[in-house]
């Protein structure tokens, strides 16, 4: 586990707590690269000795942000290249896959905080509301814009979303596809400390060391006795985003991002 | 000078000291993405500096369209 470094991520373990770190271009988008490093942590993080870790910090590299969400790109082009049942059969897979490690990282016997700042949209907002706590720069935005495509969020957004906060927060997020920033956020019982610009990751650190000073065991039963991991709404969520994925509006959608040479096309 | 004068010229001495233009090249009625040559994340940024300078919520859909800084003073003015 002692660390890695792929393409798209890294992670290194040191005095109990480890750090992953997203790097890349542009800004994190999560495709198959990302997600095959993603499962190799996962695997690591499973083989871990009990004690050996007891954080968890989740943070980008890239200047732009956190995570700008799946790569559309890459989702665009390879459902292209399938025939329509082949797509869904493809989406359904992927979507099984990320669903694993996001389900591991919420349910994982360590506590786990995502230290954000920038762009946090679709499915880089969903990772982030796998951990703990999220650790917010004062220039983090939070959005939710996959009803532009045609689509909800499918990365268990929803049900994360929905177990921690207001329902009506939910809907406003979810149906108008705004997004918010991190004061509003922190407001809204989502974000657990606001930080100055360029702050996050060093408050997360010092977070970090002190969740380092608890017994493992204790703060991991904590977890499990106040965080449910919503399994069936998560469930539900798969089967809607595959339902919806073949029409034609979604195609169109997608499209009109890849092809997109318009200087908003992170605007919802 | 009237409020929406005011916000103007606080928009644009904002954008000027964070994107480093100087302050005398922007005009009010300036196509900000052009002037300022930012895209749709720079944008974003730009919000989050202008919701915190005039402490307001601005949803970005209602950014949809604008482009000059005189009509974002005028989306801002209605939240203040």
């Amino acid at each position: 586990m002692k660390s890695f470094s792929g393409k798209a991520l890294s992670w290194k373990l040191a005095d109990g707590t480890i750090e992953l770190t997203l790097d890349r271009a542009r800004c994190n988008e999560i495709g198959s690269i990302t997600l095959g490093e993603l499962e190799q942590f996962i695997a690591a993080l499973e083989a871990l000795k009990a004690d050996e870790a007891r954080a968890l910090i989740i943070s980008s590299s890239r200047a732009e942000g956190f995570c700008a969400g799946a790569d559309l790109r890459e989702l665009f082009e390879r459902s292209q290249a399938m025939a329509p049942r082949e797509r869904v059969s493809g989406v359904r897979d992927f979507l099984e896959r990320i669903h694993r490690v996001m389900n591991a990282i919420d349910a994982a016997p360590l506590t786990t905080i995502a230290a954000v700042h920038g762009v946090t949209f679709g499915g880089g907002f969903e990772l982030a509301l796998t951990c703990d706590l999220i650790v917010a720069d004062k220039m983090a935005r939070f959005c939710f814009p996959e009803l532009r495509l045609g689509l909800i969020p499918g990365f268990g957004g929803i049900p994360r979303l929905k177990r921690d906060i207001g329902n009506a927060v939910v809907r406003d997020l979810l149906l108008t596809g705004r997004s918010i920033n991190a004061t509003k956020a922190q407001s809204a019982g989502l974000v657990s400390q606001v930080t100055a610009e360029g702050d996050a990751l060093r408050v997360a650190r010092s977070t970090a060391a002190q969740i380092n000073k608890f017994d493992a065991r204790t703060a991991a039963e904590a977890k499990r006795f106040i965080k449910p991991v919503p399994h069936e709404d998560l469930r539900r969520e798969i089967d809607i985003f595959c339902d919806l994925f073949t029409r034609p509006a979604v195609e169109a959608g997608l499209r009109k991002f890849v092809e997109s040479t318009d200087a908003l096309p992170y605007l919802p | 000078m009237n409020g929406i004068d005011k916000t103007t010229d606080e928009i644009l001495q904002l954008a000027a000291t964070h994107f480093k233009v100087p302050r005398e090249k922007l005009r009010a009625d300036d196509d900000f993405f052009k002037t300022l040559g930012i895209n749709s994340l720079q944008a974003l940024d730009l919000l989050t500096r202008l919701e915190q300078h005039f402490r307001i919520e601005l949803p970005d859909y209602e950014l949809q369209g604008v482009t000059d800084f005189r009509t974002l003073a005028e989306r801002i003015q209605s939240r203040l």
